[in-house]
């Protein structure tokens, strides 16, 4: 074939280039969704030539409408909360919040400095202790300080995976069970649905009975209080991965079984090969509800049992009852609320990585 | 803050590994009730008394003092500042049972009673007022006695608050209420209430909740440590009407209490925490109080009491004050360390078993023996003694500030020191029991809903 357009050559290439960018770009953007920042698609569709008013049209909608929600809730926030005159003064505004956290994190700070002498000290002790050779008595003491604001979104964002991870060990092996055999199933079913709606302020009593019966060292590996948070967390976020993973398994094609039975396939193979795939999308969903489910569970927990953490933070704020104490819990609702929404994306990322379903 | 650093810096026993190989435990945890009264804690970690001592000391807040106790009992807390009350009664079995014992008392005085807003203006017309027009002092519980019965008449119950029911504050109020002629109940072993022929219905509500509560309008008033009396001032939704100091002039309040068998196994470890303790309550009471500002600023910190250190100011400092610009000079408000603050003395734990049996706590007669022996089976002064002599052998208190022929019983207290007029001598309880006009006495047993015998 000839032609008579000297350019044509250049212009093919160029739109074959133009084609695959976009192509990076679509690909670019499952990933944009899942990290919440579905709004960038468009600008760099916008940049690399695309029309440019429709790809606005999708900022708008992306990141405009999202900042002008969120401005027209400070503004709204900010009038109204001065309005609300409690014991301890006004109720704080966007910018008193604002200045409470700046406070938290040079606390943060200060509170890094005194921990980094005090483990100096311990290191001169050990030192001194090794020159008069009595290395066996050399130890490494954990600091004795109050601990900062990050240590215990640390503590609590630990706590909840520990919980977390234990009840998906417990639940997806179990939601197999019940998904492939219905006299499993029959057996499993009632308790699920008696020990789904108990609140965790319930459990928790009753775990700390029975953690502290039945882990009597003070020196283990795991505190106590970090294990009665992480059950307590265990028990409420259990059912949502159970339920679904029980479903999925259930409802997986009724092709695929009778393929399995052809091929004479034995249990194992049977699970990993047919059913945990075709079952992954809702395990995940489980999975990410019930993360969602801990998180909350935790903070509550940790508020009445005054074990470390945010919850404990909250409580001991509004136990101090400062001028300051509303504003520091404000925060902390924010943290709460900005960690719980990460959580759920990490999920969100991970369902894409292993599945493929409309999410992707 | 600053002073921690330097005293990090400073320390030279910490590292002499001569004392650490004494110590038969170096990390401990201590727990502690958001209260001034904390203040001996907080100041010998702030200073660095502990780590002198050798000792990695953590602190921590506990949400109200049954998990205190739970914790203490349970092993997770080595030790906690707790309510004189709590290491007799967990002794003598009232509650959860387990020997606790006491080597160091941690302060006298510093609770108040506050009545809500409302409960103050009905009770304002039956105060005398002094010269200035402002109302005299101390307040008796007569002034509540017509608010009690026009609340009763229309039917609604007079509820109080205090914040356990083994705690100075349960037995300050009921000492204040009856010493005013109204009833606060009684307990039996089937009722524990403690609401029997109630006047007045005392609920336990933990200390830091107590403003919330009452400005919630579940409570119409509640006894309880600092700051949370100041705390009503501040936020303007009560009035304290009486301290404890104008109840009973230097009476004693909070403890340091560890297991018995903390004790025994770690004897060199609880010396010296009590060495560190009672440096801490010198440092407090020093040159005329001289430390309080500061003492002011270490509780304000959001990991000790936390609340705004104006309001913690107002009673650490020498003052108090009543309804909002009435403050007034209460030098001895809350004292550490002089008047043999922290010497654990037999008659103090006899004063707080008398009461128990006053309102029927303790179901049965006890003999004056028995007072006696359960008092020097909680409270050890051989211990802090011990510590006392340590201190001062090596420069760090001075020998006259120790009772160190002390039998362990204070002077009997003067009747003109009690706000009923009655004199309490720690060595004749039941003697003592028999002179208060309400509460059980002799053989007096609760059974059913009225007293019998």
């Amino acid at each position: 074939m000839t032609t008579v357009d000297p350019d044509f050559a250049r212009d093919a290439e160029r739109e074959a280039r133009r084609a695959r960018l976009f192509t990076r770009i679509n690909k670019a953007d499952a990933w944009f969704k899942v990290l919440g920042l579905a709004w960038i698609t468009p600008l760099l569709k916008a940049a690399a030539g695309d029309n440019p008013k429709a790809q606005m049209k999708d900022v708008w909608r992306l990141l405009g409408v999202p900042l002008v929600a969120i401005a027209a809730f400070l503004v709204l926030w900010g009038t109204l909360a001065p309005q609300v005159q409690t014991s301890l003064g006004a109720v704080p505004g966007p910018a008193q919040v604002w200045s409470e956290a700046v406070n938290l994190h040079a606390d943060a700070q200060a509170k890094a400095a005194k921990q980094a002498k005090f483990e100096a000290m311990v290191d001169k002790r050990n030192e001194k202790l090794i020159a008069a050779g009595k290395a066996d008595q050399v130890k490494d003491v954990a600091y004795t300080g109050a601990p900062s604001y990050y240590q215990q979104i640390w503590t609590s964002i630990k706590t909840v995976f520990f919980g977390f991870l234990i009840a998906s060990a417990v639940a997806i092996p179990l939601g197999i069970c019940a998904g492939l055999s219905p006299t499993a199933n029959a057996a499993i079913n009632p308790l699920v649905q008696i020990f789904k709606p108990v609140s965790p302020l319930a459990w928790l009593p009753i775990v700390t009975m029975v953690v502290s019966a039945a882990y009597a060292t003070n020196d283990g590996m795991f505190s106590k209080s970090f294990l009665i948070s992480a059950i307590t967390v265990t028990l409420c976020s259990l059912w949502p991965t159970l339920i679904n993973t029980a479903l999925g398994v259930a409802s997986i094609d009724k092709d695929l079984v009778n393929v399995s039975k052809v091929l004479k396939m034995n249990t194992y193979t049977k699970i990993t090969k047919l059913v945990l795939p075709s079952a992954l999308p809702l395990i995940f969903t489980g999975l990410r509800l019930s993360l969602g489910v801990g998180w909350m569970v935790l903070i509550a927990a940790e508020m009445l049992a005054q074990n470390p953490g945010l919850g404990k933070f909250v409580w001991d704020e509004f136990q101090n009852g400062s001028s300051s104490s509303l504003a520091k819990i404000m925060v902390a609702v924010f943290t709460i609320g900005i960690i719980g929404f990460l959580l759920d994306r990490v999920m969100y990322a991970l369902q894409s990585l292993f599945t493929f379903s409309n999410n992707r | 803050m600053k002073k921690l650093l330097i005293a990090l810096a400073t320390s030279t026993a910490l590292i002499s590994p001569a004392l650490a190989q004494e110590l038969e435990k170096d990390e401990l945890t201590f727990g502690f009730i958001k209260l001034t009264d904390m203040a001996p804690l907080a100041v010998a970690y702030e200073q660095g008394y502990f780590l002198d001592e050798g000792l990695f000391v953590t602190l921590e807040a506990q949400a109200n003092w049954k998990v205190l106790l739970d914790g203490v009992i349970g092993g997770q807390l080595d030790g906690a500042h707790m309510l004189a009350g709590q290491p007799l009664a967990a002794t003598i079995g009232y509650g959860t049972e387990a020997h606790i014992i006491t080597p160091f008392s941690m302060d006298l005085n510093g609770n108040g009673i506050t009545v809500s807003n409302e409960v103050w203006e009905m009770m304002k017309p039956n105060i005398p007022e002094n010269a200035d027009g402002l109302p005299q002092h101390p307040i008796s519980a007569e002034a509540l006695v017509p608010v009690v019965e026009k609340f009763n008449s229309e039917g609604k119950p007079f509820n109080m608050g205090m914040v356990f029911p083994v705690s100075t504050h349960n037995y300050e109020l009921r000492y204040w209420l009856a010493a005013g002629g109204l009833n606060p109940g009684y307990y039996s072993p089937e009722n524990i209430s403690g609401q029997i022929s109630a006047d007045v219905m005392l609920s336990v509500t933990p200390p830091p909740q107590m403003p919330a509560t009452l400005e919630a309008g579940t409570i119409s008033g509640y006894c309880v440590g600092e700051p949370w009396n100041q705390q009503a001032v501040f936020k303007g939704i009560g009035v304290p009407v009486v301290t404890d100091y104008e109840l009973w002039k230097n009476n004693p309040e909070k403890v340091f209490g560890i297991t018995a068998e903390f004790a025994e196994e770690n004897p060199n470890t609880t010396k010296a925490v009590v060495k560190a303790l009672i440096r801490a309550a010198m440092w407090l009471d020093e040159n005329d109080n001289a430390n309080r500002m500061e003492a002011v600023e270490m509780l304000s910190q959001p990991e000790y009491v936390g609340a705004d250190a104006e309001v913690i100011a107002n009673s650490m400092t020498g003052t108090f004050e009543y309804e909002k610009g009435d403050v007034r000079d209460v030098p001895d408000f809350n004292v550490f360390f002089r008047h043999n603050a922290t010497y654990p003395f037999y008659s103090d734990a006899v004063w707080y078993l008398t009461q128990m049996r006053r309102w029927g706590q303790i179901a049965e007669a006890k003999s004056d023996s028995w007072y006696d022996e359960v008092a020097k089976s909680v409270y050890k002064p051989e211990i802090y003694l011990e510590a006392a002599r340590a201190l001062v052998d090596e420069g760090l208190a001075n020998e006259a500030d120790f009772p160190w022929d002390s039998d362990g019983y204070k002077a009997p207290t003067p009747a003109e020191d009690i706000i009923d007029g009655i004199a309490y001598d720690g060595k004749a309880p039941n003697a003592y029991l028999d002179s208060l006009p309400i509460g059980l006495k002799g053989d007096q047993k609760v059974i059913g809903n009225e007293v019998q015998g």
